[in-house]
């Protein structure tokens, strides 16, 4: 090229930079639109998460409120004598119903307010104060001041809504500060109840744990294994070919599919355990089990051959080189995958309608195989009630499960970025 | 060294007749990957306390024919061994000698250097754990500082034994390599390329450091280096195109090689 040079000088080299000019001018425009709808896209996408973020905690705040009624109650003027030493054998609850506490609260409440405020007292109303007056006795004998919940049609009034006599008492009592929404802990302490003034998200919450823990125990050995073996052992053959496909195509399966296995499947084996976190588990852990071989197994390719090589070059074994270099090196992917899993099993709903998790269930299960509901499928029950007050119940649980997720997603991105190693 | 060299300059008819018997003998092996072969029918013999350089272009099986001495070539589900090839008269690939066993007694040092991502303590005590080699704390720590001088690196490192083996320099990370390789204490060490990811200066302390290995073993070096070859090799076998074309001493092969291809390869014609 620098041989003839000289008949491409001058004006044939001026015509060629320009036209090199001019189309980096066309370039450079199109960089910047790529740049423009790069940026408009973020923005939309972080307006709606925002939008949904600000709606959901508005509708959700009041879901963690309800309406309650503060009453002067003392139980010995009411005519409740109990011998508080009784309480250490446990059934004190029943002790105080047989000594009359419901009723005796409900005529003081009627004598105070008057009987359609008394009958608006929650029906769960006496068991929070007979909770509060065995774990301090000496309030049976002393005036204290409760705070009673009410049922949703006096809440309902509160807001202005339902039969305009009783819209004017619930003015009456919010005026004078007796009757009005406070923060509710017991949310995250009750289960389901008819009544959305008495309902909590526990029962759901815990069920949800229990459930996942189930999952968690199938399917991450399980998934972790089967990476192991189809990358560091497996041939590669016909079979492993069909396995291959058949994992990735597991992975796209509608959930709704997994629930109708689990109805055809672990229910006809285990009749006895319908609604049982045990079997919601099992049927999840199908679902995420694909999802954990095939992070697991991108993991495990990213670990650099040469590792493998310098181990079983100083006569590490395979299982040696596996155990001491792979798997330590993949682990952060593979938990990545896991907790990615399982939070798309914390939030699945279809399947574990199928084997019966949506039934109403009004004590938090106590064991893998007690009857028990999730939150989403909580989610999904309350948002089929036509109240008010689950309207913002429903609200209020979603925020719950938001929340679980960010905490799981959190700790992913945590665990990625310790344990993430460079070579 | 005196008395390698005198050796070297020997005229015999077998070049290595003296040398005693054989570390490792290959004989009249053939390597295939799938349908493809990759060695043609090399038999080579290679000796304790000589470093043997394996040189020739690119694709020559050079680094095939190595990898199959510690029975790497495994790893590779296509690939074949024919023929035999011998450790202390044993063959290692039909014999009951196994794999792991044969790996440590004839380690390996690769053309990256590729250290654990774990302490340096850990890089060179994995070997001597996994093989049961350390009967207590005091007993590792001595062979982890035994080969770390060795390889010439524990006055470097003796104050930051917990640090990652990555965070060392590359030169650094080779000889931490060839430490990993030595401690638990092999016959044979082949290297694969060792220095071909090194500049210069880490490139000169390796090869000082193979010639003073070489009193304890049997080291194979492969290299694209000539020069490298013809400095730190006693015995150098010319490969071109999956045959082995002549092993001799390293100075009769760079003075006075009998075969016309190796004259062109080593004066430039090709390569």
């Amino acid at each position: 090229m620098s041989d003839n040079a000289s008949p491409f000088a001058a004006d044939a080299r001026l015509q060629h930079n320009r036209r090199i000019a001019a189309h980096l001018a066309r370039r450079y425009a199109a960089e910047r639109r790529f740049k423009a709808v790069a940026v408009l896209s973020v923005v939309v996408s972080i307006t709606v998460l925002a939008f949904l973020l600000v709606s959901m905690t508005w509708q959700g705040t009041g879901g963690f409120t309800r309406a309650e009624l503060e009453v002067s109650f003392n139980p010995a003027q009411a005519g409740v004598t109990v011998d508080p030493a009784m309480f250490a054998n446990g059934n004190g609850i029943k002790i105080l119903k047989d000594a009359g506490l419901e009723e005796k609260l409900h005529a003081h409440v009627e004598q105070g307010y008057g009987p359609q405020v008394a009958r608006q007292l929650a029906g769960s109303a006496w068991r929070g104060m007979a909770a509060e007056l065995i774990a301090d006795p000496a309030l049976l004998v002393r005036t204290q001041s409760y705070s009673l919940p009410v049922t949703e049609t006096l809440a309902a009034a509160m807001r202005g809504e339902g039969s305009p006599q009783l819209r004017n008492i619930a003015d009456r009592l919010k005026a004078t500060g007796v009757l009005g929404d406070r923060f509710d802990w017991g949310f995250l302490a009750r289960s389901d109840a008819t009544d959305s003034q008495e309902a909590g998200i526990w029962g759901a919450l815990k069920g949800s744990l229990l459930t996942m823990l189930v999952t968690l125990a199938l399917a991450f050995p399980v998934g972790v294994l089967s990476a192991v073996y189809l990358e560091e052992y497996a041939p590669k053959n016909r079979w492993t070919d069909v396995i291959e496909v058949s994992i990735n195509n597991l992975a796209a399966v509608p959930s709704i599919i997994f629930g109708l296995l689990g109805l055809a499947v672990f229910l006809t084996i285990f009749p006895n355990y319908r609604s049982a976190p045990v079997i919601g588990g099992m049927t999840l852990a199908l679902m995420t089990m694909p999802v954990i071989v095939i992070s697991g197994r991108n993991a495990i390719k990213s670990v650099p051959p040469s590792i493998r090589n310098g181990a079983l070059a100083i006569g590490a074994s395979r299982i040696q080189v596996v155990f001491h270099h792979v798997l330590p090196l993949a682990l952060p992917g593979i938990l990545t995958g896991t907790i990615i899993g399982m939070a798309r099993a914390l939030g699945e709903t279809a399947p574990l309608l199928m084997i019966g998790m949506r039934a109403f269930v009004a004590t938090p299960p106590d064991g893998f195989t007690s009857p028990a509901t999730v939150l989403p499928v909580q989610i999904f029950l309350w948002s089929d009630e036509i109240s008010r007050g689950f309207v913002e119940r429903t609200s209020a649980a979603i925020i719950v499960l938001l929340i679980f997720l960010l905490m799981m997603n959190g700790v992913a991105i945590y665990l990625r970025n310790r344990f993430e190693r460079r070579w | 060294m005196q008395m390698a060299d005198a050796i070297a300059h020997e005229e015999t008819a077998d070049p290595f007749a003296d040398a005693g018997p054989a570390k490792m003998s290959a004989r009249n092996v053939s390597i295939f990957y799938g349908d493809k072969q990759a060695i043609d029918d090399v038999s080579l013999d290679i000796h304790t306390q000589y470093v043997t350089a394996f040189i020739g272009p690119s694709g020559c099986g050079k680094s095939t024919f190595l990898r199959s001495l510690n029975r790497m070539n495994d790893t590779i589900a296509s690939a074949r061994v024919k023929g035999e090839i011998l450790l202390d008269g044993e063959d290692i690939y039909r014999s009951r000698l196994d794999v792991v066993q044969l790996r440590a007694r004839v380690g390996m040092v690769f053309q990256k250097p590729n250290p654990f991502p774990k302490s340096i303590y850990e890089n060179i005590a994995y070997g001597p754990r996994i093989h049961g080699l350390a009967s207590g704390k005091a007993e590792l720590d001595q062979i982890v500082e035994k080969s770390l001088q060795r390889a010439g690196l524990w006055d470097e490192v003796k104050d930051r034994l917990g640090d990652s083996g990555t965070a060392l320099s590359g030169g650094q990370q080779q000889r931490l390599c060839i430490a990993r390789a030595i401690a638990v204490d092999p016959e044979v060490i082949l290297m694969d390329e060792p220095c071909s990811a090194l500049d210069p200066i880490a490139t000169a302390r390796i090869e000082e450091l193979i010639d003073d290995l070489r009193g304890r073993y049997a080291i194979v070096i492969v290299t694209h280096s000539m020069q490298q070859a013809a400095r730190v090799s006693q015995r150098t076998a010319f490969f071109h195109l999956g045959k082995m074309v002549e092993y001799d001493k390293t100075s009769e092969i760079f003075t006075n090689p009998r075969e016309v291809r190796t004259k062109d390869y080593i004066t430039g014609r090709y390569g």
